[in-house]
């Protein structure tokens, strides 16, 4: 059996990170199903928050009040605070790392305006900033590769937990050789990012399938604040491809197909700089009133006033992204895009020393942690603001190490029964080889996308949700009837991306169970039969609990410290 | 309808890898990748290969299409589509194939380990930022646009003949250190990069900035370390000295002089190397290629000394 003290599953920002902190004292390993510079972290283009004040005179305050507002006002205000108050550091230590930032005139780290933020804060380098975090984290990877070991392209399969509830190891294989083995370790990190391949446009990578948190789901663990899903504002047209809110923040308009910036009407201070559920709210409105471009589902961006050279120093990448995918060159011409399911603020419950908690009373899970998308810690209540996903990863990633460095002091390795682990997963995959099911896991994937945007996405309401949630259980059935081509052992992604498939159904279900149990509207979760927030009733985040007699959704409270909720205009 | 004809390998069904074909329309506005998935879940779900992002930014998913590599999700279908109406697809060159498109990446990670990739500070941390002026973040600006694609290494000519050869991606990456203002080691690292294996060896085709397919352009980074090598004086190996003497001739007569160059390059002192020149010029000389012996100015070289002179100051 493999064993080393702490094992990171993910290798993305929150991952990395992690392992950066906890390799100080302990032998670590890092498993990812890509390689760890693959991570859907260097997809994040625009920018990382921190109140540095290089362009504006900034405080943490004001960043804290952004990002409780943000979330409307469901985010956790104790983490949040820590979170904002860390982040300026964080930033400085990712630049002594060797991150690349683009510069202000004077040598400093430059920040720019974000949807949802009242100052310029957002760090970045030029249009990559996800990109180049995640390089400057690989190489102190490698740098550090004599107390890190990397397992490139293994699958977690489960966790193994015994009778009292700790976590001590997982059952993982090896995509290459299809192998199963038990990685035993004295904790376990959870960084495994988050799941927006169940809708139908995503910005979202291949990888990001809900593994971690159906392998956490499935050991009782429940899973908090599901229903809350994040829109883009500006996936590219048909693709859902990100185009990153930095044109915005760097002056871009919308336009409706009447040429009209509608924002006007839905966010008059901030306009196109409102935070992303109101932006992406009002785009679906916008096209569902008519006006989309020529009458179809999409919304035109604006940049060509920017200019070309602004445009290339501060926006290269995507400009090139909006040529290769669409044709269409943003310096001459308007972009479409429409709004693209982004970000999950939901995940795996932990407190803000990123422990997984088993209940809404906050009891901790002992040798289990997480990190990151995967987690919900909660810093971004019930809307993620642009550019503070990079720094809740990062933030978080290093407080998972530390607190997995204060955890495994006079800490052995727990019991695990490796036969039974593996056998476990060896009959999964066996139960899959052996189907000789009539159905197309394509057609699966597909249906179950097409229902999530369709009945689950922007606007989602009571029938809706129903309707949902029946024609997800229908395709959990016929999931059981698939129909495998690939029985080998060598690389076998086909197999894969089934075990990711039943992955997201399961998540699928999770999400618009929740959604039809929040009977309000608040941040990134509307309702159109219950269109206002409702804090009475409402102002708690939703645990969601496997139970014999199907889900079972509880409350737990909102930490309310300096700011009390309020109406949430911009 | 085009027709895919996609080169198959599984060592656990047959050691030899074979072509198979098939057909399918292409879509307006898809990418390779989005064919390549069609195929794998409509018509094969064995085929086998790499992908993530689908943003061209994770590198996972390069290919050779056609005969060249090229990121699979970042290229609309019909625009890769030849005359024929098909697409050849192949795995990444100058890596061993495990099964259909899929390639070890174990010798590209491990060069780019040798290479040093992480800064080496100059001093301790100050407690905000270090300074780096927007000229010191643009030397640096390209070279860290690299997703690791694997690209420029599956198409690289030098490696195709040299394993040895640390290949365009670990050497674009080495640049990234070698132009940071914020490191210590810049002499070190281009001492180390002038060995056999480093930026010498690069044959100049600029097959990689050809492939790259974000602005990392690897041979133009393998220029710039170049540059940095000799401006520290990093003189003693053939590849530098060979510039050298390359660049003096030129200035002197206007021209090559080929039987200086050789020698120059090897370095004076420097018996057993140019011993191992001697089976080359003794084949030229009874083919009658030797050069004259008496190497001559061109009519204009007044010019060239003033072109020199003028980029001097």
């Amino acid at each position: 059996m493999i064993q080393h003290d702490v094992l990171i599953v993910g290798a993305g920002l929150a991952g990395m990170r992690c392992a950066l902190e906890a390799c100080k004292e302990l032998d670590v390993a890092v498993l990812t199903k890509v390689y760890p510079s693959r991570s859907h972290s260097g997809a994040a283009q625009g920018g990382i928050a921190a109140s540095l004040g290089n362009s504006e005179p900034d405080s943490w305050e004001e960043h804290m009040y952004d990002t409780v507002k943000g979330g409307d006002f469901l985010s956790d205000q104790d983490a949040v605070e820590e979170y904002v108050k860390a982040a300026p550091r964080i930033i400085y230590e990712l630049e002594h790392m060797g991150c690349v930032f683009s510069r202000t005139p004077d040598g400093k780290i430059a920040q720019r305006s974000f949807g949802g933020h009242s100052k310029p804060r957002a760090c970045f380098s030029a249009d990559r900033t996800g990109h180049a975090i995640l390089h400057a984290l690989h190489e102190q990877l490698m740098k550090n590769a004599k107390s890190v070991k990397i397992y490139n392209e293994w699958y977690m399969h489960s966790l193994v937990v015994d009778g009292d509830r700790r976590c001590n190891g997982v059952v993982v294989s090896n995509i290459q050789t299809g192998e199963v083995e038990v990685i035993q370790a004295k904790a376990v990190v959870f960084c495994t990012g988050g799941y927006g391949r169940v809708y139908k446009f995503t910005s979202n990578a291949f990888a990001s399938t809900a593994d971690g948190v159906m392998a956490a789901f499935d050991v009782g663990i429940p899973l908090e604040d599901l229903e809350f899903v994040q829109f883009h504002p500006s996936g590219l047209y048909r693709q859902g491809i990100l185009f990153s809110e930095a044109a915005r923040g760097e002056g871009a308009y919308l336009l409706n197909g009447k040429g009209e910036r509608f924002m006007e009407q839905y966010a008059p201070s901030r306009m196109e700089l409102a935070p992303r559920d109101i932006v992406a709210r009002a785009e679906q409105s916008e096209m569902d009133a008519g006006r989309g471009v020529n009458g179809e589902n999409c919304i035109h961006l604006d940049l060509r006033h920017l200019g070309e050279a602004r445009i290339m120093e501060r926006l290269p990448q995507i400009r090139q992204l909006g040529i290769d995918f669409l044709g269409v060159d943003c310096i001459k011409e308007c972009l479409p895009i429409q709004p693209t399911a982004h970000y999950s603020m939901g995940g795996i419950p932990t407190d803000k020393y990123s422990h997984v908690i088993l209940d809404e009373k906050g009891t901790r899970m002992s040798g289990f942690f997480a990190a990151g998308e995967c987690a919900c810690v909660s810093v971004h209540g019930g809307n993620r603001l642009g550019t503070n996903s990079l720094l809740e990863a990062t933030v978080f990633g290093e407080r998972a190490g530390k607190s997995v460095l204060e955890y495994t002091v006079g800490i052995d390795y727990g019991d695990v029964n490796e036969g039974q682990e593996k056998a476990r997963v060896l009959k999964k995959f066996e139960d899959i080889f052996q189907r000789d099911g009539s159905e197309s896991y394509n057609d699966i994937r597909n249906e179950m996308k097409e229902i999530m945007m369709s009945h689950c996405g922007v606007f989602r309401d009571e029938e809706k949700l129903k309707v949902c949630i029946e024609t997800l259980k229908g395709l959990q059935e016929r999931f059981k009837n698939g129909r495998v081509t690939d029985k080998g052992k060598l690389f076998n992604t086909e197999i894969y991306e089934i075990l990711e498939l039943g992955n997201m159904l399961g998540i699928s279900r999770l999400i618009a169970n929740g959604a039809l149990q929040r009977k309000e509207s608040r941040g990134g979760h509307f309702r159109t039969d219950f269109p206002k927030r409702d804090d009475e009733n409402f102002l708690h985040h939703s645990m969601t609990y496997d139970s014999p007699d199907g889900l079972v959704v509880k409350k737990k409270s909102v930490v309310i410290t300096k700011y009390q909720p309020a109406e949430r205009t911009y | 309808m085009a027709t895919f004809r996609i080169k198959r390998f599984n060592p656990e069904k047959q050691p030899e890898p074979y072509f198979e074909e098939f057909q399918l329309d292409i879509q307006p506005g898809v990418t390779l990748l989005d064919c390549m998935n069609q195929i794998k879940w409509t018509l094969d779900g064995s085929f086998t290969y790499r992908m993530s992002c689908r943003s061209a930014i994770c590198g996972s998913c390069a290919v050779k299409a056609n005969g060249h590599a090229l990121l699979a999700c970042q290229r609309q279908a019909e625009h890769i589509v030849d005359n024929d109406e098909t697409i050849t697809l192949e795995p990444l060159g100058n890596m061993k194939p495990i099964k259909d498109l899929v390639v070890d990446f174990t010798p590209f990670w491990d060069k780019v380990n040798k290479i040093k990739p992480y800064l080496e500070p100059k001093e301790a941390p100050p407690e905000k930022e270090r300074p780096q002026s927007q000229e010191e973040f643009l030397r640096i600006d390209d070279s860290s646009t690299c997703i690791m694609c694997g690209a420029c290494y599956s198409d690289c000519n030098t490696l195709e003949v040299d394993e040895n050869f640390l290949g365009p991606a670990a050497l674009a990456k080495a640049q990234r250190f070698v132009g940071d203002s914020r490191d210590s080691q810049t002499f070190e690292r281009v001492k180390e990069l002038s060995e056999p294996g480093g930026i010498w060896d690069c044959t100049h085709c600029g097959e990689c900035v050809e492939r790259c397919p974000k602005p990392a352009r690897p041979f133009d980074r393998i220029k710039e370390i170049m540059t940095v090598a000799l401006e520290q004086g990093v003189h003693n190996n053939n590849g530098a000295r060979h510039a050298l003497s390359f660049f003096n001739s030129v200035k002197r007569s206007g021209n090559l002089n080929e039987n200086r160059i050789p020698v120059e390059s090897m370095g004076f002192f420097n018996i057993s190397g140019l011993l191992s020149l001697l089976p080359i010029g003794l084949r030229m000389f009874f083919k009658g290629k030797v050069p004259p012996i008496i190497h001559h100015s061109i009519d204009e070289v007044d010019d060239v000394k003033r072109i020199f002179k003028e980029l001097d100051q």
